[in-house]
Formats: C-alpha cells, structure tokens, sequence
C-alpha cells in the first residue's frame, strides 16, 4: 500500500456513502442511509454484539483501528464519521 | 501480510456482490435444497454473509424444507470466552463442507455444569458432538496443567456420559506476550510453558480416544500469535481471538466435523502445464519446461508435485485432467529427470482436448468416487470457473499469480482434513490402480455455450505493428501444438511482412472478465493471384482453446479478404510431430480439401462468400468501430 493512500485524509463525502453500504451490510437492511444522527436506538438489531461487528467492518473498510474507549463511548453515526476522519487524518 | 491467504480465505472465490439478495431468494424459493445452501456456502464469506446464510437456512427448516444432500450434524457448543458469534458462523461454514449444522450453545462460562448435569441445554440436546472452545485465561492452568486437564478430561467424560457426544477440544493459543523473552519456554510456571505442556498433553489424552483436536495453537501459530490475540476485543467483550478471524475459525471446525461425517475429499485433480511445471509442454518441448531445482520458478512447481506426492502417500487418489497431447503430456512423466510426479503415482490420466468438466467427471466415474471427494487444482481461472459451474461440487481452489503460493494455498483449503489415520488410508491410492489409465469420456456435461456467453470475451484485431513485433516473433517461434505450418520467422522477417502491404497480417488479443490474455493468435496471408489468399501462417495459443476464437478469426479473415476483392482462401495444414491437435482444423471450419501433397500435408479452400456464424464476443477492429456481435 503506497504511503500516499494511508496518509490520505478521508473527506466526509466519501465517508458517509460507504457508511451507508456498510450498515446496510451489518444489519442486513437495504433502507438504512448514514445520518449523523443516526443512533443504535433507530436500527433494529443494533446491540452491544453488532456494534462491535459494525466498528469492525468500519475499521477494515477505512483501514483503521479505535480504541476500546472511542468504540465504547460512540453515541452516534455523526460521532463514529468524526472519528474516521481523524484517525484516517493521522 | 501472507496471513491474508487464511484470514480472507483466498482459497475461495470472492461472494457475488448481491449475496444478501441471493440468500434472501433462496429463503423464499419453492425448490431450494442443500446444494443450493452449499453453493453460496462455497465463496469467501465474511462474518455478516455467514449470519445471513446461516438466517436463509433457518427460514428453509421452519418452513419444513430439506437440507439434502447436506448431512445433519448437531454440535454443542462450551467455552470460557464469548462465542455469541460462532453458532451462525458454524451453521453456514459447515455447508461448505456438506453438513447441515444445528448448534446448542451454552450459557458462557457453563462448563463443568453442563457437561456433568445430564439434563443441561446441551446434554439434553443429545448432540453428536460438543465443541470445547478453551482460552487459556478461563483454565485453572495459572495453578497447575494438570489440574487444567484433569478439567478436560471430567468435561470429556461428562459429555460422552450424559450427552452421548464425542468432544472436539480445541488446544490453546499461547498469548505473545512474555515476561521472560526466550527464556520463558524454559520457565515451568510461564503461561507460554503451559500452554505448551497443556497442548503436548492433550494430544496424548485424545489419541486413540473417540473425542478429536481441534488445533487452535497451530492455527493460532499460522495466522500469527500477535493478529490471534486481539486486546481490545478481549477487553471490550471477552472475545477469545480477533472476531475478523470468525470465518476462518469457523471453517476450520467445519472441515473437522465434515470429517467426522466422512466429507473429506478423496481426490486431487492435476492440471500439467503451468500448474505442475512452467511452461506449456506442446510448445516449449520437454526441455524447455520449468522444473529444476536451483530456479525459483522451477522450485514453486517441485513443491505442488511434492505436496501431491505427501497427499497421496496418506491415502489421497492422484489424478491428471489436462489439454494436451497425451503421448507429449505422458513424456515428461516419463522422461523429465526432475519429475517427482510419475505415471504410477496417477490413477487416471486424462490428456486430451476436450472440457475440464467432462474429464473430471470421467475420472469420478472411473474411480467410483463422487464428484464431492475431488479437488481440482488449475492455474487457469478460466477452467477453474467452469468446472465449478458445470460440476459445483468439486471443490477448485482459487490460486494466486506466484506459483511458489499454489502447495500453500492447496494445504490451507484443508480439502483432506481427517480425525483419524490408519494403515488402510496409507494403502488407499495404491488399491485405485495406479497405471494412469485413461477414462472413457461419456456426454458432455456442463453447458459450453452459455459459459462462453458469460465470459465477456473481448476480441481485437490488428495489422502486425511495431509494438506487437516483438511478441508476434515468440508467438511464430515457439508455438508448436495450434500451429498449421509450423513456419519460423525471425523478428525481422515480421517487419518485413509488416511493411508489405500486399501481405494480410494479423495479430489477435482476447480480454475475459478474469483479465487480459493478451496477444494469442497470429495470422499471414500472401496474395496467390489476383482473387486468392494463402494462408501462410495461422497459429493460436492453447490457452484459448474451446473458447471459439478460431471462429472469430476466420470471419475477420474472410471479411478483410472481402474488401481486398478476393474470392476465396487456400491455407496448408504441414503435420508435425507436435501439432495433430490441428489435422481437422481446416475441415471443421468448412474447407473443402483440394490436394493430398506426397510430404502428408493437405491444402485447402473456402470461398470468401461464406458466412461465418459469430461467437459471443465483442469485436475491436482499431478502427473504432466497435462492433458487438
């Protein structure tokens, strides 16, 4: 992987489409659009378990990782974009 | 970096981009059965495709449907960790290995109490096994090994006593954190010693037992101690290892409990040029194939023939499905003094011209083995594709570019996994016969024409150019096998041909949806009068055998003639030792013949008036016109 790509800060607007197809993924719901809004209480099957899933498919997709605290204290889609924009940033 | 192999299960083809949808039409399909199951079982699942596979299964039983052929198995399920994810991992992973899985999984942390209590959930299952899923940290090992396997072993009693089930236990994955360095595997009480002395132990606990392995530590090992372990997934949910690795780990207990049903495969099916050598023996010649040792490139092809030879050595059946010339194909196992491969280690050898899939077949009805005992092992992905959709139960894995990954990749399949190893098994391949005899083909099967379709083939024609010059020259020198007149020209003598402009020159490219071929096929043709075309050379590569190209190639020749006002073709077929393969080419593609030379070669003409039926593939001429035909 070339360093440029690595470096690359990921711009939102590329975020939350991808977002979108990985919730959709996640939870198996083909009508689930990321929002920043968005929280677990609003999709059905969004448990502590799934949650960890869904970071998971977010860390392998963004080619990141987040610590037990970010992924712990996450309340909602917004907070989740905030923090693959910055931990991409690095 | 090489743990991507295991961890995203390269082996398997990649899952269509609607999988979801797909399972959710099979959910609700009237005629689903197992070996629909099975077939969206056998791609690269991720952890959210094996709950959506495991879901469409569900929804198939509550609607009363039948598994068939998939064969029930009903597993218990204990561990020391969260495993919340394993069950719907292990239900679609097991149809992968032809099992239709139901899981009973404990509460986390039951243990002891549901192996000694005969009405726990899981005894009172009555399941035909009980996976011990033990992490290190939940064993009293920090006291003492053999109070851990004494734990074991009361697990392994209660289970067989009041469940009735025989235990698949997993060994432990040392952490790679250690207090001592190298040192600590020579410290008794290091958790690194332990875990070693657990796993040395328990191995000697279950041999001749009816309870099996599962080797965690080894997995652990391949994948890499430091991607098994997973801190902040441990500290966040107890997860024993990195949940990434679910659907490898779920394979691997997979194949276990599909050897335990006897699903292991039985067969391994050998393609030869460019998977068991470098080099396409028809054109390169017994000499000029890859295979020695000292060559990097040679070795990667010793080390497939090696891993052969070890499989068939604890039982595996050999086998050969090639396109070649079976005399040229037998020479090098008869004659090349680096084959370790030879004829009596192969107990059917099909070289020939025709489909993968119906020599494949040929050589299951042969050795009286089904189409689910054989592996298929091919470079080409072409081949490899439509084996698998005209015979999905052969297993074919996928393979990398780098030929030294082919013996890797084979073994981490885990296509001949087995729970136990007996003096028959040893004997196994030799009771097939092995005088690599030949199959009698029956009717084809696999539908050819509707595969060709789907390949998205991409046919460009061009006038020899400088930038093809070099490759036409290769192409003219070294192609032995499609080759008419087996006329060599040197690199110049192309240029020549190139700058004539009464020379009709061709240079042919075919692009599929697997990539690039690249150039593979060339033509020459040279005025014989003012209305006829000779044709001085027509070669192709056999890598694009069966795939209508040849077609194709006569309706560009006949439409370029056209427009040179010519009225009709003449081309010479000059036998070779090596190109017998072509003796009817001309005739199969409506030649009539017009001489019978003393030298054994036959000439031959068509009239430019025919009409040649297209094949499925679009045509790119240079000239803009792209044509889909």
């Amino acid at each position: 992987m070339p360093a440029s790509e690595d470096d690359a800060i990921v711009p939102v607007d590329v975020i939350y489409p991808r977002l979108t197809e990985i919730l959709q993924e996640t939870f198996n719901d083909d009508t689930l659009v990321a929002r920043p809004e968005l929280t677990a209480a609003d999709v059905d099957g969004w448990d502590s378990l799934s949650h960890l899933r869904l970071i998971m498919n977010v860390e392998r997709a963004f080619k990141v990782r987040f610590t037990a605290k970010q992924i712990s204290s996450l309340k909602n889609v917004g907070e989740l974009a905030a923090l693959i924009e910055t931990r991409s940033g690095r | 970096m090489s743990a991507g192999l295991y961890v995203e299960l390269e082996w398997l083809p990649k899952p269509p981009a609607d999988f979801r949808k797909r399972c959710r039409e099979l959910a609700a399909a009237a005629d689903a059965g197992g070996t629909d199951v099975a077939r969206l079982a056998s791609f690269a699942l991720t952890q959210d495709h094996l709950e959506r596979l495991s879901e469409t299964m569900t929804a198939l039983r509550e609607r009363g449907v039948g598994l068939a052929p998939l064969e029930s198995f009903k597993l218990g399920i204990i561990g020391n960790a969260t495993l919340d994810g394993l069950p719907s991992a292990l239900i679609a992973s097991a149809a992968r290995h032809g099992i239709a899985l139901e899981c009973v999984k404990a509460d986390f942390g039951q243990t002891l109490a549901e192996a000694l209590a005969p009405d726990s959930a899981v005894n009172s299952a009555r399941p035909d096994a009980v996976l011990l899923a033990l992490d290190h940290r939940g064993l009293p090992l920090s006291s003492s090994v053999d109070e851990a396997l004494a734990f074991v072993r009361a697990l392994r009693d209660g289970f067989r006593t009041n469940g009735g089930a025989l235990s698949i236990v997993s060994s432990l994955a040392a952490p790679p954190e250690t207090a001592f360095g190298s040192f600590e595997r020579q410290v008794p009480a290091t958790p690194r010693a332990r875990a070693a002395a657990f796993n040395a132990t328990l191995a000697e606990d279950l041999r001749g037992s009816q309870d099996v392995l599962l080797d965690v530590a080894w997995l652990a090992e391949t994948v890499g101690l430091a991607t098994w372990h997973d801190p902040t997934q441990w500290n966040l949910a107890k997860f024993p290892f990195d949940q990434r690795l679910l659907p490898l780990f779920a394979d691997y207990v997979a194949r276990v409990i599909g050897a335990l049903r006897g699903k292991s495969r039985k067969c391994l099916v050998l393609d030869l040029d460019n998977t068991l050598w470098g080099g396409v023996i028809g054109d390169d010649g017994l000499e000029g194939i890859v295979l020695s040792q000292g060559d990097a490139t040679g070795e990667a092809f010793l080390e497939v023939q090696r891993t052969a030879l070890v499989l068939r050595e604890r039982g595996i059946v050999l086998a050969v499905s090639s396109k070649n010339d079976d005399a040229v194909a037998r020479t090098a196992f008869a004659k090349h003094a680096d084959m370790l491969l030879r004829e009596e280690h192969i107990a059917v050898f099909q070289a020939n011209w025709n489909d993968k899939a119906t020599n494949i077949a040929a050589i299951a009805r042969e050795l009286s083995l089904g189409l689910d005992a054989m592996v298929f092992l091919d470079d080409n992905p072409v081949e490899r594709n439509f084996v698998r959709e005209s015979l999905p139960e052969v297993a074919v894995p996928e393979l990398p570019d780098d030929p030294a990954l082919y013996a890797r990749t084979l073994a981490a399949a885990g296509y001949f996994e087995s729970v136990a190893y007996s003096e028959e098994d040893r004997r196994r391949a030799d009771l097939y016969a092995d005088n690599a005899r030949r199959a009698a083909l029956q009717g084809a099967v696999g539908d050819l024409a509707g595969y060709l379709a789907s390949l998205d083939m991409h046919i460009t024609f061009r006038p020899f150019d400088a930038e093809g010059r070099a490759r036409i020259a290769q192409l003219i020198n070294k192609s032995n096998q499609f080759n008419l007149t087996t006329r060599r020209y040197t690199e110049l003598e192309v240029a020549a041909f190139e700058a004539d402009p009464s020379m009709l020159t061709m240079q042919v490219r075919l692009a599929d949806r697997f990539g690039d071929n690249g150039m593979i096929s060339v033509v020459i043709a040279r005025p014989d009068g003012p209305e006829r075309l000779e044709i001085d050379t027509w070669l192709m590569s056999c890598r694009v055998l069966g795939r209508c190209v040849e077609h194709m190639v006569l309706r560009e020749l006949i439409h370029q003639a056209r427009a040179r006002g010519v009225r009709s073709l003449t081309g010479t077929y000059v036998p070779t030792a090596k190109n017998a393969m072509v003796s009817a080419h001309y005739e199969k593609l409506g030649f009539k013949l017009i001489e019978n030379l003393d030298s054994g070669a036959t000439r031959w003409e068509l009239g430019t008036h025919v009409e040649i039926e297209a094949a499925p593939m679009t045509v790119d001429r240079g000239d803009a016109s792209l044509l889909a035909v």
